[in-house]
């Protein structure tokens, strides 16, 4: 073994109890700070893919982010026209054709068009209002996950029968509507039709479950008065990364307001990032905590060894080899604390998996998001590490500038 | 290996000023065993330190071997003391977590120049020549003074230095051992043609060396 770290261990193993004692403290420091940053990442991945999943990753809608300029507001000074009323135009977005088709050209984009509007459900004397997701059946299944969500029925179903109708669990049983069950929904303008209830889904999202149905694109266009007409188009990129770019693409290509998901969420992320700001100041404070521990038990062997590092200068060790002896005294309560402080983590991180709970807003309860992901282990290595070589520097340096013949001339 | 000191000078700089040694000009030559003494606080292990490139002077040059001690970088000096001196302290300095075997395998550790078992066996050697075979794994608190003394000379020998530098080295001994202390001594300057420099007080021993230096107020005299 290297004669320096070889003394450096010598030097720990001479205030044994000391250095275990500050040893605990990077091992928990360390231990801590992997299963918090592992359930932080864990629990900001688990909630990313839920919300990618779920949601579709572009949203195109029949709106415009500023409001087109109306032909009167284009006049010079020389006329005003005064009280001008926008055109009323029937809303929908025009030549959807021409955006499905260049969105399909791109390899793994899948895009379907929709109808949304609302409803009003009548059965068995209760009524309450539906969100109506009129949807081509056929591309359910690629632009959206609801099928992962039907407790029962399928799309196929939904596929065979156009005057189906999926329903949210919440919402069914509200209003005690079972699978097979026909009932009526009147739409905005009076008309009326009858739905059979072919399946129901429950994705845990209370606020989803207790208003969201999906229906034929056709029967919702009649139903809503707009036939032919559709109002947003879902979109799912293979990567979900690419949906910001793509979105912005697809507005400047063709005007229509398109919102990706991460536009959809930006307070959800910037919450994230603030959370993760200060979760990552507490753990770090423990860990800082813990180099207090080393920098306090380095500090006093190097007090403590004055005549030795005298002896090493004396025989003709340099300055450096001293620094070098008491950083590795930093660097092996480090090592030593990450080689017991990582499993001890690991086995928080397993403890933390096993407590079930239930967001609020979910209906059922669902296990701690683990991220077991190697970076997290990365990161809590080199800060552990690091703030134990910074603790052992301070002293260290010190040591390095002792000046043998002070130390000589006194033991004497 | 000889010694040039030209008007070596140590003034400590303080409140009060202290002057260590004063305007001290020698030549030892190689191979030459000399004494120092004097009266306690005359500043003759304030010398010693200058000597052996342990401290440097406030004025004046040392010059070891012909090169001008000035000149080199500190890294430089360490590698010169490393290689070439070998200091012996009154208080035997041994490292208290090693044993006899490992303190005087440092020097060699540091150095680099032999292979793991070529410096245990010539650790081994030298505890065999200051009369330590059966004590080689104890540590320093289980050997007494006089043993502890001679691992210490031992572990001064160990990278086979041209100059030997002790500071009352049997200052702190009973007679028995001061003797073989002393007895080592001579035979590292007249067997093996070191240069011995030792700071004594013992007027017999002193006698006994080519050559002796006193000093006095940090002066020769
Ligand atoms: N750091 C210091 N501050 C002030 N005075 C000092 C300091 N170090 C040494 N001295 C003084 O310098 C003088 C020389 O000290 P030095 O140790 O060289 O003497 P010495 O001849 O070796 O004495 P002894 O025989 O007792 O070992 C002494 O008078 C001592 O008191
Ligand atoms: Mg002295």
């Amino acid at each position: 073994m290297n004669i320096l770290v070889s003394i450096a261990l010598k030097h720990l193993l001479s205030r044994k109890r000391q250095s275990l004692v500050s040893l605990m403290g990077i091992i928990l420091g360390t231990g801590f700070f992997l299963a918090i940053s592992s359930l932080m990442v864990g629990s900001e991945k688990d909630f990313l893919k839920r919300l990618v999943d779920n949601s579709p990753h572009i949203t195109i809608s029949d709106d415009f982010r500023a409001p087109r300029i109306q032909p009167a507001e284009m006049s010079n000074s020389a006329i005003e026209i005064k009280n001008v009323r926008p055109f009323r135009e029937t809303r929908g977005i025009r030549g959807y054709g021409e955006i499905l088709d260049f969105l399909r050209s791109k390899p793994g984009v899948q895009a379907s068009e929709m109808l949304l509007g609302q409803g009003l459900v009548t059965y068995a004397g209760k009524d309450t209002s539906v969100t109506l997701n009129g949807v081509i059946p056929e591309d359910l299944r690629s632009v959206s996950t609801i099928e992962e969500y039907l407790v029962s029925g399928k799309v196929d179903d939904l596929i065979a029968n156009p005057d189906g109708i999926l329903l949210g669990s919440e919402l069914a049983s509200k209003l005690a509507i079972k699978k097979g069950d026909i009932f009526t929904v009147v739409g905005p303008s009076g008309t009326v039709r009858n739905f059979k209830v072919l399946g129901i889904f429950r994705t845990g999202r209370r606020s989803y479950d207790e208003t969201q149905s999906f229906l034929h694109i056709t029967r919702a266009q009649s139903l809503l008065g707009k036939v032919n007409r559709i109002n947003s188009i879902i979109v799912k990129t293979p990567k979900p990364d690419e949906a910001l770019n793509l979105s912005r693409e697809i507005e400047k290509r063709f005007l229509y307001k398109s919102i990706s998901w991460q536009e959809a969420s930006e307070d959800l992320l910037s919450t994230f990032k603030i959370r993760n700001t200060i979760m990552y100041t507490v753990v770090s404070a423990v860990l800082i905590v813990a180099a207090f521990g080393i920098y306090n038990v380095i500090s006093t062997v190097v007090l403590e060894k004055q005549r030795d590092i005298a002896i090493l200068k004396s025989i003709g060790f340099e300055p450096k080899d001293i620094l070098k002896i008491f950083l590795s005294q930093g660097i092996i309560l480090g090592l030593v604390g990450c080689v017991f402080g990582l499993p001890f983590g690991m086995s928080l991180m397993g403890l933390l998996m096993s407590i079930n709970f239930k967001p609020p807003g979910a209906t059922q309860s669902i296990g701690m998001p683990i991220d077991w992901g190697i970076w997290q282990f990365m990161v809590a290595i080199s800060f552990a590490l690091g703030a134990s070589i910074l603790a052992a520097y301070l002293p260290a340096k010190k040591a390095a500038s002792v000046n043998p013949v002070d130390i000589i001339r006194g033991g004497t | 290996m000889s010694i040039v000191a030209d008007s070596l000078t140590k003034i400590l700089t303080g409140e009060v000023p202290v002057t260590l040694v004063k305007d001290v000009s020698l030549r030892i030559e190689p191979g030459e065993a000399v004494a120092i003494t004097g009266p306690s606080g005359s500043g003759k292990s304030s010398l010693l330190y200058l000597l052996g490139v342990l401290d440097s002077p406030s004025s004046g040059e040392l010059y070891i071997d012909n090169t001008k001690v000035s000149s080199l970088s500190d890294s430089e000096k360490s590698k010169l003391r490393l290689k070439h001196l070998g200091f012996i302290f009154q208080a035997h300095f041994l490292l208290p977590e090693f044993t006899a075997l490992e303190n005087v395998l440092l020097p060699m550790q540091r150095l680099g120049e032999l292979t793991g078992a070529e410096m245990i066996e010539r650790s081994k050697t030298l505890l065999e020549q200051v009369g330590l075979s059966d004590h080689i794994s104890k540590i320093p608190k289980k050997l007494s003074g006089g043993q502890s003394q001679r691992v210490a000379i031992a572990r001064a020998l160990a990278n086979n230095p041209k100059i030997i530098l002790a500071d009352e080295p049997t200052g702190n001994l009973d007679s028995v051992s001061s003797k073989q202390v002393q007895e080592i001594l001579i035979r590292l300057a007249r067997e093996f043609k070191r240069t011995v420099l030792v700071v004594t007080h013992e007027e017999e021993f002193a006698r006994s060396l080519d050559r002796v230096i006193r000093i006095v107020d940090g002066r020769i005299q």
